[in-house]
């Protein structure tokens, strides 16, 4: 807690600090306005609009709320929704068993703790395309190490062409989500764990608490805002996943593992229906922020009591 | 203190973890100095074999070096341009008093949300409206979308956890706000543009929703739009493309291994602190 | 309630550095004993030895009549109160006083039973919904002592825990601590590093020096014989005086001459002595006279800074050949900085020590 600081005036609006506090901010948000926040509203007009790029003569008419209507009455829309739930959910279910042990594991002082940060950062820092293309690469049919490996062990008969029906196709998607990010998790976890004083462990000790009980009742109930940052982030990256599932599997097979991004991608810039594409926008828009939104109410509210 | 029957499982999970972690690149590599006939025929965990023509062909039959190039332009610019506003915001939000400054921070927090396809339409016909599709700068604008909040939320951050009280002492002792920016925080604040730069850079590298969509050709193609469209004659080339993977990645590996500390500092103190 | 008995404890670290070597001390049913010493002394680390938080490297660690020292903190059945409180600071009042309780499974009214009559012997009643955050410091003390006494456990450990308190505060809760010693009769160990506080605590004082017992006895035993210059010094405020000189026999009736730089004095000794010794004197030993009469077993000497405490002055002087002194005066005369004053040594204050070993010569 800081006492207020000494202010010969109220700091408001008009006040020095302000003025040069607003003109340094200014280019930043500036920049931001015009390419975050400016085309979004561009995007909004447009889904109110018939445009298709393929079919020009048809013109640019306004149509309402068409295009929305369309979407609630599209079912490879709401397959969309369903793939990317699908995929949030045990990505994110996964990602935070996995990375609250690697936290756990990491928190302890050991030698070569440095490699394994470091270890654990790398697929993290990759290029996701490049990731996707790894896993790609080992659950191919021909070539691929994953079919050799589960053959040689006796797992599969043969091997299994992974891509080629729905189930099969989602293990490796995961699979490579999980191998990406799980360090970012474990990182954003570990800082959480480094941040409990470790008397309150001791203590807990000394009062009686083995192993588990000291996990349950002081490690997890202190780690919660943690958890919940995590679960911000990833939730949010889970409702955008784009280029994993592109070079994955495109999509496919067919559409069925098509997350709403691609499907918005390939409404517009592969279909060039631009009105129906924006309309998607808006509707991912609104999903997305809405969960960001609903996640820093709840955060902020969090953080702020916590100050003490 | 610890137990001893938890050393032995943590202590055996990790090294199952580290073997998840680090077996695609092993298996890339391998596979990446692999002849392509045996790959396909005979996959095994032990390279008998090993050539270099993945690698050779990837400099001469293709043309790698542009998408480095690409990709090192773009992502070096954006870095620079956005570390340059980013700090002067980041010090306004970190040091200053003045209304607004929560929503500012909510604002950008906000942005680094965005679901970058909702404004893909728009840049693109933007872009398109200004002939900058397959440009440089076409490419630089809409990565300041992610590229500019994550600067400054991460930087304004880091600058919180610079304590006050050096650039307190130097107003006491009569400097004006710049000099007691440029000469005290500043060059304390070097380790944080470090890392907030290389955070951004490798965000900037690995980007490819938008390089897909505003480059038309090889000419501006970034590695990893380059990576994810090779094309072989009869079948996917895939020693190559573990070759291009393998390039694409010893960089930001090194990276990632020389500043770990300094990245894994910069996450956090950009999340958790929030 | 139990003894505590260490024997032939040592702590050594990997990296070779030794917190404890060849420690044996005992501590008496119901008795409190504190542990006292400078920073690095080992103090904090016998304690947490006790507790188990610290693997002993050699030695054994009995508590009551069982050998602890591989048994982990858990299984140990003692309490320790910590520096910072290690108060859960997501739980109430009344979740941390009853966590230890709660582990062990003890029915929920048992709990809240003895929580509520914890919380009212210590004055914490009205709080227990409250959270550690919203604590004063004062407050956060109590909760830290109510958590250990609802377990009922063998013994007490206490780790520094009036160090973060104010001035005030920590001589009122020092009091309340020994009531309750004495209301509960529990065996305890008390670590500080305030010796004053060490003195007005303990039932014995355990002065640590570098992870080696310096002498162990009762408060009134450390003061009037310390065992080594160490403990000389470190015992009493203001410190003992020390002056450093030689120590020869003169003639045959057990008496020595000492002689410093300054000063020249007879002191009973030991036959065979002829040694570089330390002279300690203790500054309420030492009573300044105005006039300037000098000769053996009296000094001339200039006051440097003198400290009014309200119920004596504190006076520091400087001696002829350089040497400093502190000296205790009463009240009245003021002393002024810059007097020229005598000083005079009461024979009965005399403490000497090898100038080697630093142990204590004489009877």
């Amino acid at each position: 807690m800081t006492a207020p600081a000494l202010r010969t005036r109220k700091s408001s609006l008009l006040g020095r600090e302000a003025r040069l506090g607003w003109t340094l901010v200014a280019p930043a948000l500036s920049v931001i306005a015009l390419i975050a926040i400016f085309p979004l509203g561009w995007t909004f007009w447009e889904s109110l609009h018939l445009h298709e790029l393929r079919m020009p003569w048809l013109g640019q008419p306004f149509v309402g709320l068409t295009n929305y209507v369309e979407i609630a009455k599209d079912p490879r829309f709401w397959a969309a929704l369903g793939h990317t739930v699908f995929f949030t959910v045990v990505s994110i279910s996964l990602e935070l068993l996995i990375g609250l042990f690697l936290a756990l594991a990491m928190n302890r002082v050991f030698r070569g703790r440095g490699f394994v940060r470091a270890a654990v950062l790398v697929p993290w820092a990759i290029p996701t395309v490049v990731a996707a293309l790894l896993w790609r690469f080992i659950f191919e049919s021909q070539g691929g190490i994953a079919n050799a490996l589960l053959v040689d062990a006796g797992i599969l008969k043969q091997p299994l062409v992974w891509f080629i029906e729905t189930a099969t196709a989602w293990v490796p998607v995961i699979l490579a989500d999980v191998w990406k990010t799980t360090p970012f998790v474990a990182l954003l976890l570990l800082a959480g764990l480094q941040n409990i004083d470790l008397s309150l462990y001791e203590a807990a000790a000394v009062d009686g608490a083995n192993a588990w009980w000291q996990l349950r009742h002081i490690t997890l109930p202190l780690l919660k805002p943690a958890i919940l940052v995590t679960l911000i982030f990833r939730t949010l990256d889970g409702f955008r996943v784009f280029d994993l599932i592109y070079v994955l599997t495109g999509g496919g097979p067919g559409t069925s593992t098509e997350p709403v991004a691609l499907y918005t991608f390939n409404a517009l810039l592969q279909n060039l229906r631009f009105g129906y594409g924006s309309a998607l926008s808006v509707v991912i828009f609104v999903i997305t922020f809405g969960l960001a939104l609903l996640y820093v109410k709840g955060l902020g509210v969090r953080l702020g009591g916590d100050e003490s | 203190m610890t137990f001893r029957w938890q050393n032995w499982l943590f202590g055996g999970a990790l090294v199952a973890l580290m073997l998840f972690t680090l077996f695609p690149f092993y298996w890339a590599i391998v596979a990446s100095l692999t002849p392509e006939a045996a790959l396909f025929r005979d996959p095994s965990l032990w390279p008998t074999h090993i050539i270099l023509d993945h690698y050779r062909a990837l400099f001469d039959e293709r043309d790698f070096i542009t998408p480095i190039r690409n990709s090192l332009v773009v992502a070096g610019t954006t870095t620079l341009f956005c570390l340059t506003v980013g700090t002067l915001a980041a010090y306004a939000l970190a040091r200053l008093e003045f209304r607004g400054k929560a929503p500012i921070m909510a604002f950008i927090l906000a942005v680094t949300m965005f679901p970058q396809i909702s404004i893909v339409s728009p840049l693109y016909l933007l872009l398109r409206s200004l002939h900058l599709i397959d440009t440089y700068p076409g490419l630089i604008l809409p990565y300041m979308t992610f590229a500019m909040p994550l600067t400054v939320w991460v930087l304004t951050g880091s600058i919180r956890q610079i304590p006050k009280d050096l650039e307190e002492a130097a107003h006491v002792d009569g400097a004006s706000r710049r000099q007691s920016f440029t000469k005290i925080l500043l060059p304390l604040a070097v380790p944080s543009l470090a890392t907030t730069g290389i955070l951004t850079f490798i965000y900037c590298w690995n980007e490819f929703l938008f390089a897909l969509s505003f480059t038309l050709g090889p000419e501006r193609q970034t590695v990893p739009v380059a990576i994810a469209l090779f094309r072989g004659q009869y079948q996917v080339p895939w020693g190559q493309i573990l070759a291009a993977a393998v390039v694409a990645t010893a960089p930001v590996a090194a990276m990632v291994l020389v500043f770990q500390r300094r990245i894994v500092q910069g996450l956090t103190a950009g999340a958790v602190k929030g | 309630m139990a003894r505590i008995a260490l024997e032939h404890v040592d702590k050594t670290y990997p990296n070779g550095y030794a917190a404890a070597r060849d420690l044996s001390l005992e501590i008496a049913d119901g008795e409190l004993l504190v542990l006292v010493g400078p920073s690095g002394s080992g103090k904090s680390t016998v304690l947490r030895m006790m507790a188990g938080l610290e693997q002993v490297t050699g030695g054994t660690i009995r508590i009551g009549e069982r050998d602890v020292t591989d048994l982990p903190p858990q299984q140990r059945d003692i309490a320790m109160v910590f520096q910072n409180y290690a108060l859960y600071p997501h739980m109430t009042v009344r979740e941390n006083l009853g966590f230890g309780l709660m582990i062990r499974k003890q029915p929920r009214d048992v709990v809240n039973r003895r929580v509520d009559a914890v919380a009212a012997s210590l004055g914490l009643d009205a709080l227990l919904e409250r959270k550690p955050a919203q604590l004063s410091g004062g407050q956060r003390q109590r909760v830290a002592l109510g958590r250990a006494i609802v377990r009922e456990p063998l013994a007490f450990l206490f780790d520094e825990p009036l160090s973060n308190l104010d001035a005030q505060l920590r001589v009122e809760t020092r009091v309340e601590l020994s009531r309750l010693h004495r209301k509960l009769g529990a065996t305890m160990v008390y670590v500080t590093h305030d010796q004053s506080e060490a003195l007005t605590l303990g039932d014995r004082i355990a002065i640590l020096k570098e992870g080696v017992l310096q002498q162990i006895a009762t408060p009134m035993e450390l003061y009037e014989r310390p065992a080594n210059k160490f403990v000389a010094g470190f015992i009493g405020s203001p410190a003992m005086n020390f002056f450093e000189g030689t120590l020869t026999r003169t003639g045959a009736g057990g008496m020595c001459t000492f002689r410093g730089k300054d000063l020249t004095i007879r002191v009973p000794c030991q036959p065979g002595v002829n040694d570089r010794v330390f002279l300690g004197i203790r500054p309420q030993h030492l009573e300044v006279v105005g006039d300037a009469a000098s000769g053996e077993g009296s000094l001339r000497a200039e006051v440097g800074v003198v400290e009014p405490m309200g119920n004596e002055q504190i006076v520091y002087l400087t001696l002829p050949a350089g040497e400093r002194a502190v000296a205790v005066a009463p009240v009245q005369p003021r002393i002024t900085p810059g007097e020229k004053v005598s000083v005079r040594v009461r024979a009965e204050g005399l403490h000497v020590f090898d100038a080697q070993t630093g142990s204590r010569i004489s009877d």
